[in-house]
């Protein structure tokens, strides 16, 4: 019977079945992070069992790590208290920790992909939403609860209720591949199908405006599937996922052995059925930039912010859910989406802080200076991406316009290390959420590619960057 | 894990849609270690002001429901960030039931890690639930909410819902399948990280 990729994905790690229960999912690659695995490993203590295979189990730390000078001591002791809870725990289950000094440190969306470890036609976890970003691979990847990090660690397996498919169909070509992204692409995605749309469905993205993508900016589309509703959300490989992989530290010896299997079953098949189906022409697609509390309220850049009653279209909930958002950040609807100013910039994050966000910001940035109104800075995804940023000369570049240019980590993204807002400040954000609070209470979000982040902190303002390129 | 018993309690009216888990439990308070305390955070952004002062204003802050074990929501409740500590914070905070038309699907899953039950509902039922200021009766057993001589049936996995009732630790249900996750790692050719 014809088959879609995550199906195929699924019966391949299925341990054991039974009728109308749950699953037995074997795990092929278990990321750990310092925030949500202490509970686990204590319980693995109580219980005095093991980790079941550290061979296929890796850990960093990156959610509390400052992203200033790391020669310094910690100054908030609880993060610290967290760190070393994770290195002690790593020590004493034999886990392999890339920790805070180590040159493969980074957030751990990035470093998977960066070491090799992410591999097509796998399943991986982390206790971290944010994995289905490792998706871009073909992989079924997806976040967990701590709970199920203990499970994983103890079991290698998950019970899991099979997830049913959902296909987005994304066609076309867009008109100005530099300046509208893959975040523009997800951000309205997002927008159209909703925050929960991809509830209980694994996404998979198809079509030529996705084959179109470098890995970099399939990572960024399959990041935000969580963003609506998806706990995972996957592309099919193909030679730029091969290459992408090939080469890196922990590429497996029989890599190519792999590349050959891979190339013969991971697609979904042609006559295979998904459970729905979205279609969006990437044509069609501005600049996004979001006015609301979650990822769900966006707009073109050339568009004004929407009346709650235009928004919400005879859904009571929605209407005020934007009024409520628009009130938290204090905006008024009709305004000029390009008339909002910016305090603050932050091109960081698992979304989009990959060397090629990187590059595409400087480029916008390249001889200019930040705005006098604005603070702006740059924390790559990982050690990796910093350092081949620096070998590029761009740190040089965001220096030289007035951007800090930090070690990597989650930081701003969720500000549980000092990079987080004051009330009431407004930033230009790279990151995945806009929640209320999320990067520091009273901070007011809006989600933007790195290039419109970019632009933004030159400008003092959201402009349309693709007058800019 | 203690096994899920019979729940007599008022229902605490939270009506939200898209609550996410960073509104349920900020990120400043994920850094503890335990599974314990993270009650006297929970939507600390909504339920204190800037000092630190309970608002009079939210809901959770009513001495009316300073006792209720139910909380009941709007949709898509516990959305974004996988943090479990959400579900901790709720539980130790006095929630054994969340009550919501529907649930984002890592929040709904780690309920069940911890003792705690969603429901999904439909609005319909919800505004019923949401007009009794009395106590109600939730029977997981037999799968009702039962108020004065009416009641509410709700659907459960069977599955999940032997866990929940006997207290059942997965990671011991599974190890008793070790012979089968055995016989799938001969049988696969799992590429290990470290050669």
């Amino acid at each position: 019977m014809a088959q879609t990729l995550f199906e195929k994905i699924w019966n391949s790690h299925v341990v054991v079945e039974k009728e109308n229960e749950p699953s037995l999912i074997y795990i092929d690659r278990h990321l750990v992070h310092e925030v949500t695995s202490p509970q686990a490993f204590d319980g693995l203590r109580v219980n005095h069992r093991k980790v079941r295979r550290p061979d296929l189990t890796i850990a960093t730390i990156d959610h509390n790590v400052p992203t200033t000078d790391r020669s310094l001591p910690m100054v908030d002791e609880t993060s610290s208290t967290q760190i070393k809870t994770l290195e002690q725990n790593c020590n004493d289950f034999g886990i392999k920790l890339f920790g805070i000094n180590d040159p493969n440190q980074g957030i751990v969306h990035v470093i998977g992909p960066q070491l090799g470890i992410t591999l097509p036609g796998g399943t991986i976890v982390c206790g971290d939403s944010h994995t289905s970003t490792q998706g871009a691979f073909g992989a079924f990847a997806f976040g967990i609860g701590t709970s199920e990090v203990e499970h994983t660690l103890a079991t290698q397996t998950l019970w899991l209720e099979k997830p049913k498919t959902f296909e987005i169909l994304a066609t076309g070509k867009r008109k100005n591949p530099f300046a509208v992204t893959s975040k523009d692409i997800i951000l309205s995605i997002i927008k159209k199908i909703g925050t929960d749309g991809g509830r209980g469905h694994v996404l998979e993205y198809r079509g030529d405006a996705i084959s179109d993508l470098s890995m970099e900016q399939r990572m960024t589309i399959c990041n935000m599937s969580i963003e609506a509703g998806s706990r995972a959300g996957l592309i099919a490989p193909d030679q730029k996922t091969f290459d992408y992989i090939n080469n890196r530290k922990y590429t497996p010896k029989n890599y190519d052995d792999l590349v050959e299997d891979w190339k013969n079953n991971l697609m979904s098949d042609s006559n295979s059925k998904f459970d729905k189906s979205f279609t969006i022409d990437v044509e069609k697609i501005e600049p996004q930039v979001s006015w609301g509390t979650n990822p769900s309220m966006v707009s073109d850049v050339t568009e004004k912010i929407p009346t709650p009653e235009e928004f919400g279209q005879n859904n009571t909930i929605q209407i005020e859910s934007a009024k409520k958002a628009l009130e938290y950040m204090d905006l008024e609807p009709e305004t000029l989406i390009t008339e909002i100013p910016v305090d603050r910039v932050f091109i960081g994050s698992c979304t989009n802080a990959r060397l090629e966000d990187l590059i595409d910001a400087a480029t916008i940035v390249k001889g200019k200076v930040v705005n006098s109104n604005v603070s702006a800075m740059v924390v790559p995804g990982s050690q990796m991406v910093k350092h081949e940023a620096e070998k590029l000369g761009l740190d040089k570049i965001f220096k030289d316009a007035n951007f800090e240019w930090r070690e990597s980590g989650c930081s701003m993204c969720l500000g549980m290390n000092p990079d987080i807002l004051k009330p009431g400040e407004r930033c230009a954000s790279t990151s995945n959420r806009n929640f209320e609070g999320r990067q520091g209470s009273g901070g007011q979000t809006h989600l933007v590619s790195p290039v419109m982040a970019a632009a933004a902190a030159i400008a003092g303002h959201f402009v349309d960057v693709r007058e800019w390129s | 894990m203690k096994p899920f018993s019979k729940i007599n309690s008022i229902v605490t009216p939270f009506d939200k849609a898209n609550v996410d888990t960073d509104q349920i439990i900020p990120k400043q308070f994920l850094k503890l270690i335990t599974k314990s305390g993270f009650g006297k955070f929970l939507f600390y952004d909504w339920r204190f002001d800037n000092n630190g002062q309970p608002k009079n204003d939210f809901i959770l802050n009513d001495p009316t429901y300073k006792d209720s074990k139910i909380l009941i929501t709007n949709e898509n409740f516990g959305c974004g960030s996988s943090r479990e500590h959400a579900v901790w914070a709720l539980k130790d905070f006095g929630f054994n039931v969340i009550i919501s038309p529907s649930f984002a699907d890592i929040f709904y899953s780690n309920c069940f890690k911890n003792g705690v039950l969603p429901i999904i509902l439909d609005m319909k039922n919800i505004k019923k639930l949401l007009e009794i200021s009395d106590e109600v009766e939730l029977d997981l057993n037999s799968q009702k909410i039962i108020f004065g001589d009416e009641f509410i049936n709700f659907e459960i996995d069977s599955h999940r819902k032997i866990r929940l009732l006997e207290g059942l630790d997965d990671i011991d249900l599974t190890l008793k399948e070790n012979e089968r996750i055995e016989n799938f790692e001969k049988i696969s050719s799992i590429v290990t990280i470290f050669e």
